[in-house]
C-alpha cells in the first residue's frame, strides 16, 4: 500500500506536465506563478504558526502531553484511539496552523515513519479546519443559524480521525 | 476562539512545568519553539511550492474545466435545488475543483461567491437552505488530491517517504466526506417531511 504513494507522485506530476505541454501553455511560467502563491500563503500563515509552535513546544516541554495521555489512555484504549493523538484530534477542527504545530511536534517525538507519526499525518491531511470553514462561509452571507451543519461536519471529522487510525493500522 | 486556546496552552504549560519540576526545560522551550517554527517554515517551503506550482500548471491547462465536468452529475445529485448551469452551481463547482487541486487561495473567494449566489436564490434569508448546508459540509471535509502541508511537514521531520500516507489519506477523506454527505442528506430530508 505504501508503494502506491511512491508511484502516485511521479504519475501525477507527469500527467500535469504532459497535459500542460499538449495544451501548449507556458509550463515554467505557470509553475513560477503557482510557487509564488505558495510562498505568499506560507508568509501569511507564518505569524500564527510561530505563535502556535511556541505554545505547543511549551506544552510539550512542560510534560502536559505525557500527563494528558496517561490520564486519558483508559478511555482512548477502550475505543481503540491512540491517546498520543488526542491533542491533534481536538485542535484539528479549530485551527489549521495549530494542528500543523501539533502534528510537527508529534512527528518530532515519535518519528514521521512510525505508526503514530503516520496516523497523525493522515489525520491532519484528510480533514479540514471545520470551524474556520463554517465561520468564513456563513459569515460571508451574514447567516448565524447554521442548522445541522456543525453536527454533520463534526461527525465527518470524527469518521476521518477513526479511519486514519484504522487504515494505517490495517495496511502497515 | 484561538486567542483563548493560545492563552490556555501557555498557562497550562507553565502550571504543568511547576508541578512536574520542569521549569528549566520550559524556559528553554520558549526560544527553542520560536526558532523551530522558522526552521519548519523554511523546510516546508520547497514542498509547498512544488505542489502549488504543479497545480497552477494543471489549472492553466484546463484541468479545472475537466474536473468540473466530471463533478457535475455528482453535484446535481447533492444539490438538487440548484439549476445545473446557474452561476451558483458554477461557483460551487469551481470552489470544489480548486479544493481538489489544493489551490487554497482561489478556493475561498469562489466559495464565498457560491454562498452569495445560493443565498440570492434561497427563500430562507436568516437560515441556510439544504444546498448551502451541503456546500459548507463538503468544504469542512477534505477533498484535496495531494495533502501538501502534511507531506511538507513529514519531509521537514526527516521522513524516508513523505508520500507513503497518500493512499491512507485518500481512503480516510473519502470515508469522512461520504459520512458527512449522508448525514446532511438525512437531516435535510427529515426536516422536509416534518414541514410537510
Amino acid at each position: 500500500m505504501d508503494k502506491l504513494g511512491i508511484y502516485a507522485v511521479p504519475a501525477i506530476i507527469a500527467a500535469i506536465v504532459v497535459f500542460g505541454a499538449v495544451k501548449r501553455i507556458d509550463l515554467f511560467e505557470a509553475f513560477r506563478e503557482g510557487a509564488k502563491e505558495g510562498i505568499s500563503s506560507l508568509i501569511s500563515i507564518a505569524p500564527s504558526l510561530i505563535g502556535l509552535v511556541i505554545a505547543v513546544n511549551m506544552l510539550s516541554a512542560s510534560g502536559f502531553f505525557d500527563i494528558a495521555a496517561a490520564l486519558l489512555s483508559p478511555v482512548c484504549n477502550a475505543i481503540g484511539f491512540p491517546a498520543e493523538l488526542l491533542p491533534l484530534g481536538l485542535i484539528r477542527p479549530v485551527s489549521g496552523s495549530g494542528s500543523f504545530a501539533v502534528l510537527s511536534s508529534v512527528l518530532e517525538k515519535y518519528g514521521p515513519d512510525s505508526i503514530i507519526g503516520k496516523t497523525a499525518s493522515v489525520m491532519a491531511g484528510s480533514t479540514e479546519t471545520t470551524f474556520y470553514a463554517v465561520a468564513v462561509y456563513y459569515g460571508s452571507v451574514g447567516i448565524r443559524k447554521t442548522r445541522w451543519t456543525i453536527p454533520c461536519a463534526l461527525a465527518a471529522d470524527l469518521t476521518g480521525m477513526l479511519f486514519a487510525v484504522w487504515t494505517v493500522r490495517l495496511f502497515s | 476562539m484561538l486567542g483563548y486556546i493560545w492563552f490556555f496552552m501557555i498557562i497550562v504549560s507553565i502550571v504543568c512545568s511547576v508541578v512536574t519540576g520542569r521549569t528549566d526545560t520550559l524556559t528553554s522551550s520558549v526560544t527553542e519553539g520560536a526558532d523551530k517554527a522558522v526552521r519548519l517554515l523554511i523546510s516546508m517551503a520547497g514542498v509547498m511550492c512544488l505542489w502549488t506550482g504543479m497545480m497552477k500548471i494543471a489549472d492553466k491547462s484546463g484541468a479545472t474545466k475537466i474536473i468540473s465536468k466530471m463533478l457535475s452529475p455528482i453535484l446535481r445529485f447533492l444539490m438538487p435545488d440548484l439549476q445545473p448551469e446557474s452561476p451558483a452551481m458554477q461557483a460551487v463547482s469551481a470552489n470544489i475543483t480548486a479544493n481538489i487541486l489544493g489551490l487554497g487561495n482561489a478556493a475561498t473567494p469562489l466559495g464565498i461567491k457560491a454562498m452569495q449566489e445560493m443565498q440570492r436564490s434561497s427563500r430562507l434569508k436568516d437560515r441556510p437552505d439544504p444546498s448551502m448546508i451541503m456546500f459548507v459540509v463538503i468544504n469542512t471535509a477534505s477533498v484535496q488530491l495531494i495533502p501538501a502541508t502534511a507531506a511538507a511537514l513529514r519531509q521537514a521531520a526527516g521522513s524516508s517517504d513523505p508520500y507513503s500516507i497518500l493512499p491512507f489519506v485518500w481512503m480516510t477523506s473519502a470515508a469522512a466526506l461520504i459520512v458527512g454527505i449522508i448525514l446532511t442528506k438525512l437531516c435535510s430530508s427529515a426536516r422536509r417531511y416534518k414541514i410537510g
